[in-house]
């Protein structure tokens, strides 16, 4: 289904935000198509300015990664929402020079599926994504109970990496999150899935089975909906970009962007 | 790219067909587009989305259509703001940058145009300086379109195509009044069309004639810069001023459509606040509207009542007729402006088009259901042929992704898509505003956006196989 009507956003359009974008550019130009990483609730672009963003780019495709308003270097958002978010994505997407892939990992996969509904990508790829629901709450009563009252996800350097990184490194990842506003927390739990993609662009899902904080039945749960199965890389934490084998991932999302 | 590296080249052995002794070069299931203005390049994309060829003629050297006014038809002049606000203007897929203001400027929209065709890789597709100078059916509802370098330039071809949409713009073919005594007018005499820039109207005395948003846009101009600016309508209207209540009006309204505030309540309460705000316009010697609020296609000028409050628009009524050296008005009055600017709008024109293909009524009028699809030629479009109360670009984007389902729908399931389109035979007659409009002669294809998209997207719906 379309949504051809949309009064509530024309009547009420998202007020605009300074947004951090950080990016890496290939040697050549080989016409592949510019990738853009969306981070998830607390995450920013850093996250993949760690390996990912440049490890893109030396495989040939422009590379951008961007921080959702209220998070990293992009502009104070306290009361975002989740519409918010999602028309963050699109106006990057929107702004790069070519039709954009979009990469979200965790809760910014969610924002990038609501994107995805708003801007014709040229593929979509979801990684551990945190579509949300009541039932992520239940799953993860300890990190979502806080939520429920306003307070942050709670992510901790063991929920988020695998044992393969060092127990340092995974401590000075956690100190860096920030958190999303308490409202599209709220609409997290709550859980509205998105509209279908336009454009039918093909998606791709990629998770772990050993992710601590997204259950693979709910990868799988994702994946269905968007018509194929999930990519899984066992072993590996929530955040497949900052673990130990975080080259594994997303050299197969690039090998499926390039079949595709 | 140019004229002479068109879809097929100059090879003629590529012709499979002849038409009047001319080869017909055949494109196969390909698609022509004519005009990559707003409209052609939002009909390329999506055709292109559902797979389909693509060959686009445009008869300038560049995208934008009406935004590009260094074209010779563009009807924009320096000053033009959009009078929609972002969220109605852009495409609902690709939105307009968070910095551009609510109102962008001309200049604005020809660069968001642009970047859209670079986007979504739409040049290739596109033969500049190329016009389209005839279409015609050809067997198996399949078309025929003779094209030809701007301006006479270079040799006619002939390419056939599987569908054709029609993006020609309606904004370029000036409507001219026809008054008694203008032929022996002797005083300079131009059309908005003809108006550029501010310095046309420096030290002039200028008679404005016309109520639409050009006139509008013009009389401020002339306020500003004019030794005297008289303005002249042949009716009240609602001056909407461009921001309401904080927010940009058309927001305001679309906050009551989202409401679902029935339409009189809308009315009312749509012309309470421009009461409280815009005020009684009778106190500066302009007639009270003749018609209900949303009743004539909007005006959104914050501009006009101020100058009319400064007393440098002076509101005059209908001219009557011209003598050699003045202007009659109605009320008797005789003025002496040494500038004549006749913002009275434009009528669509097809030139390259047998009128009977549109359906077209003795007023020159086509028929269309939607405003888009032609009776007996469901392989044939129109696109942006309509006047919304909103923005024109998401209107348009989903009258050609209809298009292209509905051409899908015909390889899928033949019965199915000839039954829809009879029944889109039997709508042509069908008008899509909401309240009871006006009417004149630039009203006919005016629709509320929201009554139109609705159709449309039920529309949508029953081509979906
Ligand atoms: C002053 C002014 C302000 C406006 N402001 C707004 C606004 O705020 N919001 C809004 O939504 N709309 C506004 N409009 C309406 C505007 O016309 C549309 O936004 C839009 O430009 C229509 O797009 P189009 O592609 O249908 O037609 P056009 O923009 O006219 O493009 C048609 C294209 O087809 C080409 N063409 C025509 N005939 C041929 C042929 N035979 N062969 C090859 N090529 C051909 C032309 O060269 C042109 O490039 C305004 C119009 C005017 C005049
Ligand atoms: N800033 C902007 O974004 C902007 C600026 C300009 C135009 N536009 C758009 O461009 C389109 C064209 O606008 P437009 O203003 O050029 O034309 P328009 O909307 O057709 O308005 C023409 C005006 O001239 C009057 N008129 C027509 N024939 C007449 C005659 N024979 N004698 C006296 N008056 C006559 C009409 O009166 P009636 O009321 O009787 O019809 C109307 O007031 C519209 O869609 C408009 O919204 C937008």
């Amino acid at each position: 289904m379309l949504s051809v009507i949309r009064t509530r956003e024309w009547a009420f359009p998202v007020p605009p935000a300074r947004r951090e974008v950080l990016r890496a550019t290939p040697e050549a130009d080989l016409g592949k198509p510019p990738v853009l990483f969306v981070p998830g609730f607390g995450h920013a672009a850093w996250v993949f300015a760690e390996h990912w963003l440049e490890h893109t780019a030396d495989r040939g495709f422009p590379a951008y990664a961007m921080s959702l308003r209220g998070h990293g270097a992009s502009a104070p958002a306290p009361k975002a929402d989740l519409r918010a978010y999602a028309h963050d994505v699109a106006q990057v997407a929107a702004s790069l020079p070519r039709r954009a892939v979009i990469v979200g990992h965790g809760a910014g996969a969610l924002a990038a599926a609501h994107a995805l509904a708003r801007y014709p990508a040229k593929a979509g790829v979801l990684v551990a994504p945190v579509f949300g629901g009541p039932s992520t709450a239940l799953r993860n009563p300890l990190i979502c109970l806080p939520a429920l009252f306003g307070g942050r996800l709670r992510l901790s350097a063991n929920q988020l990496f695998s044992r393969e990184l060092p127990s340092s490194q995974g401590r000075t990842y956690a100190k860096r999150l920030g958190r999303a506003s308490r409202k599209a927390q709220w609409q997290l739990l709550a859980g509205r899935n998105p509209e279908d993609p336009v454009g039918d662009p093909p998606v791709l899902v990629v998770g772990s089975p050993d992710d601590r904080i997204v259950h693979d039945s709910a990868v799988r749960k994702v994946a269905r909906r968007y018509g194929g199965a999930p990519l899984l890389f066992p072993g590996m934490g929530h955040d497949l970009m900052l673990d130990a084998r975080w080259r594994e991932p997303i050299d197969a999302i690039l090998d499926w962007l390039e079949k595709a | 790219m140019s004229y002479t590296a068109g879809p097929t080249g100059f090879d003629a052995a590529a012709a499979t067909a002849w038409r009047d002794g001319v080869p017909v070069y055949d494109r196969g299931a390909t698609i022509c587009v004519i005009g990559a203005g707003p409209s052609g390049l939002t009909a390329i994309k999506n055709l292109k989305e559902h797979g389909f060829g693509v060959d686009c003629y445009e008869r300038e050297t560049g995208v934008g259509g009406a935004w590009n006014w260094r074209h010779n038809r563009s009807p924009m002049y320096a000053s033009t703001h959009l009078i929609s606000s972002k969220p109605f203007t852009q495409f609902p897929d690709f939105p307009m940058p968070d910095e551009w203001p609510d109102y962008p400027k001309h200049t604005q929209v020809l660069a968001y145009l642009d970047h859209y065709a670079d986007h979504f890789e739409l040049r290739p597709h596109i033969w500049f300086g190329t016009e389209v100078v005839k279409a015609e059916p050809a067997e198996g509802d399949r078309w025929d379109v003779t094209t030809r370098g701007t301006a006479g330039y270079g040799s006619e071809r002939i390419h056939r195509y599987a569908g054709l949409i029609i993006a020609n713009g309606h904004n370029w073919s000036p409507k001219r009044p026809d008054y008694e005594g203008l032929a022996e007018f002797k005083v300079e005499t131009i059309h908005s069309s003809a108006y550029k820039d501010v310095a046309q109207l420096r030290g002039r005395k200028v008679l404005v004639i016309g109520g639409g948003n050009t006139g509008c846009d013009i009389a401020v101009e002339a306020a500003q810069q004019a030794a005297r600016c008289w303005h002249s309508t042949r009716r009240g209207y609602w001056y909407a001023p461009k921001f309401a209540l904080g927010r940009p009006a058309d927001q305001v309204n679309d906050l009551m459509l989202w409401l679902r505030l029935p339409l009189r309540m809308r009315q009312w309460l749509g012309a309470k606040t421009m009461r409280s705000t815009v005020g009684d316009l009778t106190r500066f010697g302009l007639p009270e509207p003749d018609h209900k609020l949303y009743e004539t296609h909007p005006i959104a000028n914050s501009q006009l009542v101020y100058y009319l409050g400064h007393g440098s628009i002076t509101p005059v009524p209908d001219v009557k007729r011209f003598h050699r050296n003045s202007v009659e008005l109605s009320n008797g009055e005789e003025i002496e402006p040494d500038l004549v600017v006749l913002a009275t709008g434009y009528s669509p024109a097809f030139e390259f088009l047998d009128p009977a293909l549109l359906n077209t009524d003795p007023q020159g009028k086509p028929r269309l259901a939607l405003h888009v699809f032609a009776k007996r030629y469901p392989t044939l479009a129109v696109a942006g042929l309509l006047q919304p109360d909103s923005g024109l670009f998401p209107l348009v984007h989903w009258q050609t992704v209809a298009f292209a389902k509905l051409m899908r729908l015909r390889e899928a399931a033949p019965v199915k898509a000839s039954a829809l389109h009879r029944k889109l035979e039997s709508e042509v007659d069908r008008r899509w505003t909401e309240a009871n409009v006006k009417n004149s002669s630039r009203h006919w294809f005016e629709v509320s956006h929201v009554t139109y998209l609705k159709a449309i997207d039920q529309l949508l719906q029953e081509a979906t196989p």
